[in-house]
């Protein structure tokens, strides 16, 4: 059975972002819940489904359905990583389509800015980990600092390559109001900002800010009764390949390769259909791993492919038109983000960096290092 | 270095007794004959349970390696140092730290010592072979 228009998302919204001292991952979230359902047109009473990701809380499912005063009959807490979102969106549309509810909030908020939460570089000695940890690989930019080792030796891909995907972000970003970093960006001042960890430098590195976001997806029915135009999702998929990143079987491919395969093909749509695309980019060599498994270009060509612009504002490959988590935000799971701006774009709502005549959008989330992914194609028609 | 406690498991427990004796063990499935690592009780391969133990020769390539520049507290004293993944020449992969400041790239091949980890407890590291 194909989730194809099984569901629709009828509105987007952040919460305030960048640094927001006076919130809690709750607060956060409530604002966002509340404008997106504004957005919607819809009342915090019709909403029967809560799916929520997130490192913070006991029991984070319990806790927000309280706080928001929800009692959902659908609720999903897939935790994945930073794309647990995009595989909340399939959730959804899965639950929507058995008839288990009607209108699902996706949901997350973080405080890691403000509240110095570092959970997500705090490696867990034990399992699996107790094999890594005597090492000192810093998490998770080591884990895609060895990639991007293996990608530049394979391939000759370069670290210029990578810094002009940074330069095209900030671009966008600055097109963004809400955008965290604004200021146009080099080349060199990506070369020039320092090593992380080899060949990743500190601006081939995402931000680390506060900020959430709310999903609100409806069935078919709901969405037709709505004021705005329904952005129905198309095709999606899902793939796990690892925890750890040892346990990569190849680090030049990711799990998109597998999730974007199922997603175009439930779409029924090609590559070169796709007017937009939202590419989880927690690191630069994020986008070019996962826009090469996605097959957007041929292994070894992503650092071509990004060079010289061609991804940034009148380039003819529009990508991460918020800014990214490059620069626009990026509070721990970013991939809620994709989602709100791809909508943003369908709906031709995003002003100076609008892509024209957008109508089919790619959404691609990647969680843990390199570990889960999740694609999503979503269009107007 | 920071003394952080590892827990040992019994998933572990041989691998670790292995270590502090010098010796880099894996475990290989009788039925597939997969190489496996990190150590489990099951053959991911084939999902045989209670895969054999073996002993690595210790020699490999350099699939993957990372200077750490930015390094967490508990490494921070020893920054620069160099992180690699290695694949063992009896097929399968591992992490290993570099032992020593040799520049190395990926392809180069290395073989296996033992050094104290951040815990006390003696851990694999690599040297250029």
């Amino acid at each position: 059975m194909s989730l194809k228009k099984a569901c629709a998302i009828a509105g987007v919204a952040e919460s305030r972002l960048g640094v927001v001292p006076d919130s809690t991952v709750l607060t956060l979230q409530a604002e966002a819940f509340a404008a997106a359902l504004a957005d919607a047109g819809l009342e915090k009473s019709d909403v029967d489904g809560i799916l929520v990701s997130g490192a913070w809380g006991r029991l984070p499912q319990l806790q927000i359905a309280e706080y928001l005063g929800v009692q959902p009959s659908y609720a999903d807490s897939t935790s994945v990583g930073g794309a647990s979102f995009e595989f909340h969106l399939g959730h959804a549309a899965a639950a929507i389509q058995a008839g288990l509810c009607k209108v699902a909030v996706i949901l997350y908020g973080s405080t890691q800015r403000s509240k110095q939460d570092k959970y997500i570089f705090q490696i867990r000695n034990d399992l699996g980990y107790q094999y890594e940890a005597p090492y000192g690989l810093p998490t998770p930019v080591g884990a895609y600092a060895l990639a991007a080792s293996r990608h530049f030796a394979e391939y000759g891909t370069t670290s210029e390559q990578l810094a002009d995907l940074a330069v095209s972000t900030r671009a966008w970003a600055g097109l963004n109001p809400k955008a965290y970093r604004r200021d146009p960006l080099t080349r060199d001042e990506v070369l020039d900002s320092g090593m992380i960890a080899s060949p990743l430098h500190r601006l081939d590195c995402c931000l680390f800010t506060d900020g959430g976001g709310a999903v609100v997806v409806v069935s078919p029915d709901v969405a037709r009764t709505l004021d705005k135009p329904p952005v129905w999702l198309l095709g999606q998929g899902e793939s796990l390949s690892h925890a750890q990143i040892s346990e990569m079987p190849d680090l030049t491919v990711t799990p998109a390769a597998k999730s974007g395969k199922r997603a175009f093909a439930m779409a029924g749509v090609t590559h070169d259909q796709i007017d937009v695309t939202e590419i989880y980019d927690s690191f630069t060599i994020t986008v070019l791993l996962t826009l090469e498994s996605l097959g957007f270009c041929k292994p070894g060509e992503g650092g071509a492919f990004l060079a010289n612009g061609r991804t940034g504002p009148g380039g003819e490959f529009p990508l991460n038109t918020n800014g990214g988590g490059l620069s626009y935000c990026h509070p721990g799971q970013y991939g809620i983000f994709l989602i709100i701006e791809a909508v943003r774009q369908l709906r031709g709502e995003c002003d100076a960096r609008q892509v024209a005549d957008a109508v089919i959008a790619l959404i691609s989330g990647t969680g843990g290092v390199l570990s889960s992914n999740s694609t999503c194609i979503l269009g107007v028609e | 270095m920071a003394n952080e406690t590892q827990p040992i498991d019994p998933d572990g427990d041989p691998y670790w007794a292995g270590a502090a004796e010098g010796e880099l063990r894996y475990r290989k499935c009788g039925a597939c004959e997969a190489s496996i690592f990190y150590p489990r009780a099951i053959c991911p391969a084939c999902g045989a349970p209670d895969p054999a133990w073996a002993v690595s020769k210790g020699a490999g390539s350099i699939y993957a390696c990372t200077t750490v520049h930015r390094a967490p507290p508990a490494f921070a004293d020893n920054a620069p140092y160099t992180v690699l993944l290695v694949d063992l020449d009896e097929g399968f992969r591992m992490m290993g730290g570099l032992a020593g400041d040799a520049n190395v790239a990926v392809g180069d091949r290395v073989t296996v010592t033992f050094r104290e980890g951040p815990d006390g407890r003696p851990a694999p590291y690599f040297t250029p072979a």
